[in-house]
């Protein structure tokens, strides 16, 4: 039996003029890895501070484990835990002192003992926030989101600033936390992040729900399953190989071509480049991903 | 072992106070550095007819208190909780069962310590080394004290509020520092200062405070006057502080 963790139902937040989110709607179940992707200001964080109770909408309605975080914000720092972006510390305090005052606000806290060493931190127990690293503040920031053993846990960035090693971490952590049953909420723009991680996706583009979908729907979903991409030394005609069958887009991009189109697509544009006497250089075809279906969504018309 | 939360914050906010020792220094050890200075003064130990019988010394021992106050809360204080905005620590802690109001009273509680704690050592000092009086009505003297650390906090809180950055947060804390450092009488006690400006001094929180702390140090019970203007303060600038507070 799966039971709801958290519901936004018609969530609208404008700031002044500018609408940030409109018409968000979206439910997650307990245990769920739930990630909420899209561009820089689409409305992601606003999103996720309106479910930690640091914002209130204008309209629309959210509850996390039945509480409305928006009146009960004490019940709801009991049952969430939210790493924010960019929020600090106080500079002298150490590593262990903040997670031994962060123990204390809750009746159940997970051993940060144990916590420290999960994130990486325990040769750094006795250094002040200050002076840590840009990642080892972010994996701080993230056991402190999580020493509290809240039922629902927000991460949002949560590898900004981590090494390659450091982010596998995290993802182990996270995904140790759904097999708990903990809820996670990740939101991010990491593309193979939200691929690993996500059990379903929510993808935000202009402050609304633009596609809601596994990892595996998404990239189905997207026009392209197969990617070919190739350089050319000259002018090639793009008009020409979109019209070919099954080709969904033809864009230039860093300085190759890319279809993206059905199976099949590849001969066919091939085909076409090399009748036109043109040779293909560097090619490469490759299965359509996330990002494929993420730029498919969230990008105008392409170029 | 469990601690209350905010036993924890408190515990955690001395121990990081404990880390300033440039702050402790000038809650703490500069008023009473400042007391000795002016103590070794020959004249400033000689009693007056015009101060009703004291000595400079004497009165410099509650303006000295009055001191450490105006750094502490109307200074060292708001920088921190200013900080603790910029840096987003209050609002990562409204994202926890503390919440913010619940540090900035750990806060509050810790810089109330290291001014008893100069207070103390000031009334020490004086009454070792120039023989100044201990407060002959030491009632009303914790009430005056308390009332005046009542409407520095308050200050400070309207420091805080209003200001939107660090930068302008530390012009206001110095001109803060710098008038009440005056009506606190640092540069001339508030009892020798000319009748006319004794009296407009005497109609702002530590003009008032001043009066009255010596007048508990004398034995008397300080004019309602100027226990009304303390806390009238308190109440006004507490209001403004409440309306105009971010904590983001």
């Amino acid at each position: 039996m799966t039971q709801t963790a958290v519901v936004v139902d018609g969530l609208r937040k404008s700031y002044g003029d500018k609408v940030a989110v409109d018409e968000v709607s979206f439910s997650v179940e307990a245990g769920e890895i739930f990630g909420i992707l899209g561009p820089n200001g689409a409305g992601k964080t606003t999103t996720v501070e309106a479910i930690a109770g640091l914002r209130v909408g204008d309209t629309g309605r959210i509850r996390v484990h039945g509480i409305d975080p928006w009146t009960d914000r004490d019940g709801l720092t009991r049952v969430l835990g939210i790493q924010l972006q960019e929020a600090q510390l106080q500079e002298k305090i150490t590593v262990r002192e903040a997670l031994e005052l962060w123990s204390s606000f809750y009746d159940t806290p997970r051993p940060w003992q144990e916590l420290i060493e999960r994130v990486g931190l325990g040769e750094h127990r006795d250094r002040r926030f200050g002076k840590l690293s840009g990642g080892q503040q972010q994996r701080l920031s993230i056991a402190l989101a999580l020493v509290g053993a809240p039922q629902v846990a927000v991460l949002d960035e949560l590898s900004t600033g981590l090494d390659p090693r450091a982010r596998r971490e995290m993802w182990d952590l996270v995904r140790e936390l759904r097999d708990n049953g903990t809820t996670v909420l990740l939101v991010t723009h990491a593309m193979d992040e939200a691929q690993l991680l996500c059990d379903r996706i929510a993808i935000v583009k202009d402050g609304r729900v633009a596609a809601l979908d596994t990892p595996d729907g998404l990239i189905r979903s997207a026009t392209a399953a197969t990617v070919t991409s190739f350089r050319v030394d000259s002018a090639i005609d793009l008009v020409a190989l979109r019209e070919l069958p099954g080709v969904a887009d033809v864009r230039s991009d860093a300085g190759r071509v890319v279809v993206e189109g059905s199976e099949g697509t590849s001969l066919a544009v091939l085909d076409r480049v090399r009748d036109s006497g043109i040779t293909p250089r560097d090619l490469r075809v490759v299965d359509g991903s996330l990002d494929t279906a993420y730029l498919d969504l969230t990008t105008e018309e392409s170029a | 072992m469990t601690t209350s939360p905010t036993v924890a914050a408190i515990r955690t906010e001395g121990r990081l106070l404990a880390r300033e020792p440039i702050a402790l220094f000038w809650i703490i050890g500069f008023p009473s550095i400042l007391l000795v200075l002016l103590g070794l003064i020959p004249s400033f130990r000689e009693e007056s007819a015009e101060l009703g019988g004291q000595s400079l010394i004497q009165l410099y021992v509650g303006t000295l208190v009055l001191l450490s106050m105006i750094v502490a809360a109307g200074q060292a204080m708001p920088e921190v909780l200013i900080g603790y905005r910029q840096r987003r620590v209050l609002r990562r802690l409204q994202t926890t069962p503390l919440g913010p109001a619940r540090l900035i009273l750990a806060q509050a509680v810790v810089y109330a310590g290291a001014i008893v704690a100069a207070a103390v050592l000031c009334l020490a000092i004086g009454r070792v080394a120039f023989g100044a009086p201990l407060p002959q009505a030491p009632g009303a003297y914790l009430l005056t004290f308390l009332l005046a650390l009542a409407a520095m906090l308050s200050v400070g809180a309207v420091v805080t509020a209003v200001a939107p950055n660090p930068a302008v947060g530390n012009v206001l804390a110095m001109a803060v520092l710098f008038s009440f450092m005056f009506t606190a009488g640092v540069w001339l006690p508030v009892q020798a200062m000319p009748d006319t400006l004794a009296q407009v001094v005497g109609y702002t929180p530590m003009g008032a405070a001043t009066e009255a702390l010596n007048q508990a140090t004398l034995g008397e019970f300080p004019d309602l006057v100027h226990l009304a203007v303390t806390a009238g303060w308190t109440v006004v600038l507490s209001l403004v502080a409440v309306r105009t507070f971010r904590w983001e």
